[in-house]
């Protein structure tokens, strides 16, 4: 015990006091109101919106509802991973108006509330997205916070996230200069 | 080593090096003197306090002064407290975590860790087979694919858990890591005697040591920090996550949450029903890592799917 007390007698001195502790922080009254912000939703591709300027009644006459491959939107077709097998582009994109999306009632959505449509199938992800636990919030946890819409994250087209290259493992302690500079 | 010392300016209280010495003989003298055991505890009780806030405020001061003029960009320390009604929950969704590491080099850039000689990094990406579930024995850390997720391989990140009952507060001999009211554990830098008991004591790996000094180059030191945080450490201490106190604390969100491309990471108050944490731990399969160890973790592990 002696000796414990005079190493630390020797590691610890200053005028008056031999230490000095920062003690556990004050406490401070703070209440923050919630306040959920919604994000924007991602862009269009350049030049495609309004979709009513080439899908127009009045020039084009009548729609074809008939699934099959068209000749146009490549990009978009040859990258359409989601339950391609049963869907086409006017199971979500309204055929009489292209300017907004349609739900399976019939009843239009804009795009800036896709979210509507993409919660009639994926019902548990929709719900937990309302309360915060799908998807992802940022700013502050207690104050103002972004929320993601479903499009910002997921391409809705291919909406599966494409794999991403991991940053760089750690260094092996065997490889690591401990202090030897 | 003192608090005064280090802080690189307590006004007039800094002694000259000589009287120091005089002062520390003088110590070392009187303790001998008073030898018994039952005057140790009296020597104790006189000659240690705790800071007052002016005193923290004071040091931070210098402390502040003298990083500025170390790493040439206004540097501020902070050492805000808790907030009242407040405990600190982290959510980990292990059915979305690919493990692409972005949490810990946003962690290393947020929170000034060594980048180099020695590698610190607050949080490990742990990989792992679906066909053995959690088992740290079948993990790697060091995994390296050229994509990720791998095929078969499931990720699960750890950091310090902010035990309730955290085994390294237990082992410390010094005092010099506690418990916060809003569930952080903390470190004082100055305080630690680098003993390492700590490291030891945590069964999650989560302390790391300063084996040389930090190697923080000047223009990638955040200049945000907290006296119990990311505040730039000398060589010698342990240091650990505290879930981003110089950002929880002011009302943000973790590093790590803000990056993660998955949202695989959930923040918030344990306290507050309406919180995301609360919502996850309310709804979905949670599990607590280690839970036989009785450690109470702040952190938790979930399922989202």
């Amino acid at each position: 015990m002696l000796w414990m007390a005079a190493a630390l007698a020797l590691t610890l001195s200053s005028a008056g006091v031999i230490g000095t502790a920062i003690p556990p922080t004050q406490v401070v009254k703070v209440q923050k109101k919630e306040k959920l912000i919604e994000a924007e939703k991602p862009p269009f591709t350049e030049g495609i919106f309004p979709c009513s300027q080439c899908h127009n009644l009045k020039v084009n006459g009548k729609v074809n509802p008939t699934r099959r491959e068209l000749q146009f939107h490549d990009e978009i077709q040859s990258d359409f991973h989601h339950d391609s097998e049963n869907r086409w582009c006017l199971d979500c994109h309204d055929a009489n108006n292209r300017d907004v999306l349609h739900l399976t009632s019939g009843a239009a959505v804009p795009f800036t509330e896709s979210y509507k449509l993409c919660g009639q199938c994926h019902g548990d992800k929709y719900r937990d997205w309302k309360r915060g636990v799908h998807g992802k919030r940022v700013g502050q946890w207690n104050g103002e916070k972004t929320y993601f819409l479903c499009v910002n994250c997921h391409n809705p087209h291919s909406p599966r996230f494409k794999s991403l290259k991991p940053l760089p493992p750690p260094i092996r302690p065997s490889d690591m200069n401990r202090g030897k500079r | 080593m003192s608090a005064c010392e280090n802080s690189g300016g307590c006004g007039s209280e800094v002694v000259d090096p000589g009287r120091r010495d005089v002062l520390k003989f003088l110590a070392v003298g009187a303790t001998m003197a008073t030898g018994a055991a039952c005057d140790l505890e009296g020597f104790f009780r006189k000659s240690f306090r705790e800071l007052s806030p002016a005193d923290v405020r004071r040091m931070t001061t210098g402390w502040e002064r003298k990083y500025t003029r170390k790493y040439g960009k206004t540097v501020t320390v902070s050492e805000v407290g808790p907030m009242d009604g407040v405990k600190f929950g982290y959510g980990l969704d292990l059915s979305r975590c690919i493990g692409c590491r972005r949490c810990v080099y946003a962690c290393v850039e947020e929170n000034n860790q060594s980048r180099k000689e020695p590698q610190i990094q607050w949080i490990r990406v742990l990989e792992m087979d679906k066909a053995h579930g959690v088992d740290l024995n079948h993990s790697d850390i060091y995994y390296d694919a050229a994509t990720v997720p791998q095929p078969g391989k499931f990720y699960m990140p750890i950091q310090c858990q902010q035990c309730d009952d955290p085994p390294c507060v237990k082992t410390c001999p010094v005092g010099a890591t506690w418990k916060e009211k809003d569930g952080i554990v903390v470190i004082d830098y100055d305080w630690c005697i680098g003993c390492r008991c700590c490291m030891s004591a945590c069964p999650y790996g989560a302390r790391h040591f300063n084996w040389a000094e930090p190697s923080l180059p000047a223009q990638e030191m955040n200049p945000k920090t907290h006296v119990l945080g990311n505040r730039p450490r000398p060589k010698g201490v342990v240091e650990k996550c505290t879930f981003c106190i110089q950002r929880t604390r002011e009302g943000l969100y973790p590093a790590c949450v803000e990056v993660c491309p998955v949202g695989a990471r959930k923040f918030g108050n344990l306290l507050d029903p309406e919180s995301e944490i609360r919502q996850a731990m309310d709804t979905k399969r949670v599990f607590i890592l280690k839970e036989d160890l009785a450690t109470h973790p702040s952190f938790f592990y979930f399922y989202a799917t």
